[in-house]
């Protein structure tokens, strides 16, 4: 089994993430693997030490993005690869996605791409079903458990998470996989894989690499803001008893006519 | 003379997830300004029904399929059929910000090489060409966009813009296509589907009472004998979340969590609220022993009125809360669950 996971670098969850003279900033907050690609990664590893192979973690960003390939070798991915142009900046998630089509394809005869669902910095929740649009392979989004997976066959059926249920599907490899957190609770990285990443010489492929140029990108952000002030004055309910505080409040909370 | 706004319908089972109609109430609004009326797409087999209420909630003319191949969801078979009917006509595409939504949106957006702009929450028209406005960083920073190809995909987020009234004095007939994709070209088979336990989801609900670490603290409670700690601590935090239940149903909402509730093991994660669970939006939300983490904040700060039931005077939830009770979550939810079926007559 050939296996990679695609893993971005985002401003921890727990950052307050302002925009100050026009500039999107997070102060000291660390960067760190986008979180939803740590479970991405899990799902990975869990199906190499399966049925064997290998998995590489694939980045594209600046520098930066390779701590994120580090956390991953650090869980236990055998190979990091960061995509790396300066040319890319300001790419939209259709242009990333060739350029993680072109790379996957550069890697040659992988089986499963996994993917976390979305990142959470640019929220878009696109780039895995664009990038499998891109190969051609079909896209498994949103996947809450592999329930099973044939090497031989070349075969994997998921359930996937929907609005009204699960939906189970089957599909031939290869195939692009986006998993969501109940597929399985990260491994933190373990001492000795913390060592080896740290030694790990990660190879960055430019787009001339890529044997492609920069794709076009069509979506533009003009204007970036932090969102209005939540204009609250809170009112603290209280009481004698809390039957007198739970008449107060459900009396307010019919007042505010929203149910 | 088509129309240059369409939108995707997303039928499941025969039932139209309830953002389809508020995507076709933005393609109506975005056609007063572009000209022409909302072209809706629905797909699947035997969707007559919800083919004929495109036309009362707004859409001027309706495409539907009737074939086994459309019967279930399958990305690929949905966006071949969409990009090939959108291409070179639409100007606008839109949809539902639902799993399905999205998807299609993405897979189109590759196929027409064009731009998609996911979870949208505001719309304008600027000289033509639609502007839209969406949260990034789970709604820290808002942020403008702008696609400059055709069509703009645009996917609107589920209760950010009302719902159309259904009209039933409007009616047309549903005009028939056919597949492109044959069965043996696609990709995937669906072998079985698993419906949710029932109750509401969180991310269509218009009340939320949602229940943190804070509902497993119960010291009234003795757990049955023969439970170890960390079994002890979540059969606890059951019979907390049971309170939250009672009150969501009362209200006719769904039960939320917090992300400690459920790392904790206290209730499965389709219940979870925040950067890394669902972000909602309900005209109520009423959080029970949560203190309000900024991932949790993120997920839930947009909110129409916002109540606090907690024991911590300091707990950052109370910085949004319109109402806030300092106290016991076990003392209060009982006689609050009370008083509100009372007040609903239920």
């Amino acid at each position: 089994m050939k296996i990679v996971v695609c893993v971005k670098q985002v401003p921890d969850s727990a950052a307050k993430v302002v925009v100050e003279n026009g500039q999107v900033t997070w102060g000291d907050a660390p960067l760190v693997i986008n979180p939803w690609d740590e479970f991405a990664v899990e799902a990975a590893l869990l199906q190499q030490e399966a049925h064997g192979g290998e998995v590489i973690a694939l980045s594209m960003g600046g520098e930066s993005a390779r701590e994120a390939l580090k956390h991953a070798l650090a869980m236990g991915c055998s190979q990091a690869i960061l995509v790396s142009d300066p040319a890319m900046a300001g790419s939209d998630s259709q242009a990333v996605a060739r350029v993680l089509a072109a790379a996957i394809q550069k890697i040659g005869d992988v089986d499963l791409a996994f993917f976390g669902k979305q990142a959470i910095d640019g929220d878009m929740g696109v780039t895995a079903a664009q990038t499998a649009r891109a190969l051609g392979w079909p896209m498994l989004s949103q996947v809450s458990v592999i329930q099973a997976l044939d090497p031989a066959s070349k075969t994997i059926r998921v359930a996937r998470s929907m609005e009204e249920g699960r939906q189970v599907v089957e599909a031939r490899f290869p195939a692009v996989v986006s998993v969501g957190k109940d597929i399985a609770e990260p491994r933190y990285p373990s001492f000795m894989g913390i060592r080896k990443a740290s030694r790990a010489v990660i190879p960055t492929w430019s787009l001339a690499d890529l044997g492609m140029t920069v794709p076009t990108s069509v979506v533009k952000w003009p204007e970036i803001t932090n969102p209005p002030a939540r204009e609250v004055v809170t009112e603290i309910i209280s009481g004698d008893s809390p039957q007198e505080i739970a008449e107060k409040l459900a009396d307010k909370i019919l007042a505010e006519k929203v149910l | 003379m088509s129309n240059k706004v369409w939108v995707y319908i997303d039928q499941f089972k025969g039932k139209a997830h309830p953002g389809s109609w508020e995507a076709l109430g933005v393609g109506n609004s975005l056609a007063e300004k572009l000209g022409g009326g909302v072209t809706a797409l629905v797909f699947g087999e035997g969707a007559q029904d919800v083919a004929a209420a495109a036309f009362r909630f707004g859409a001027s003319e309706v495409f539907f399929t009737d074939a086994p191949s459309m019967a279930d969801y399958r990305p690929e078979a949905y966006a071949a059929l969409i990009s090939k009917m959108v291409k070179d006509v639409a100007e606008v595409l839109l949809f539902p910000t639902t799993t399905r939504g999205r998807e299609l949106a993405a897979i189109c957006s590759m196929d027409l090489n064009t731009g998609v702009m996911p979870d949208v929450i505001g719309l304008e028209v600027v000289d033509g060409r639609v502007v839209a406005t969406r949260p990034v960083y789970a709604g820290k920073l808002l942020t403008k966009a702008v696609c400059e190809a055709t069509p703009q995909i645009i996917t609107t987020r589920t209760r950010a813009f009302p719902a159309p009234k259904e009209d039933p004095a409007r009616s047309g007939t549903p005009v028939r296509v056919e597949p492109v994709m044959a069965e043996e070209q696609i990709q995937t088979k669906v072998v079985e589907y698993a419906p949710s336990g029932g109750g509401v989801s969180v991310s269509d609900a218009a009340v939320i009472v949602s229940g943190g670490r804070g509902v497993s603290n119960n010291p009234a409670l003795t757990p049955p004998a023969g439970l170890d700690e960390k079994q002890a601590e979540i059969w606890r935090a059951q019979q907390g979340f049971k309170l939250v239940g009672e009150l969501a149903q009362v209200l006719g909402g769904a039960v939320g969590a917090s992300r400690a509730a459920v790392d904790a093991g206290y209730i499965p994660y389709e219940h979870q609220v925040g950067q890394t669970g669902k972000v909602v939006s309900p005209d109520l939300y009423i959080a029970c022993g949560i203190s309000g983490a900024i991932q949790h904040q993120a997920g839930m700060r947009t909110s129409k009125v916002i109540v606090a039931i907690n024991k911590d005077p300091e707990a950052p939830i109370f910085k949004l809360a319109r109402f806030g009770v300092v106290g016991d979550l076990f003392a209060i939810l009982p006689p609050l669950t009370e008083a509100m079926r009372k007040r609903l007559g239920k």
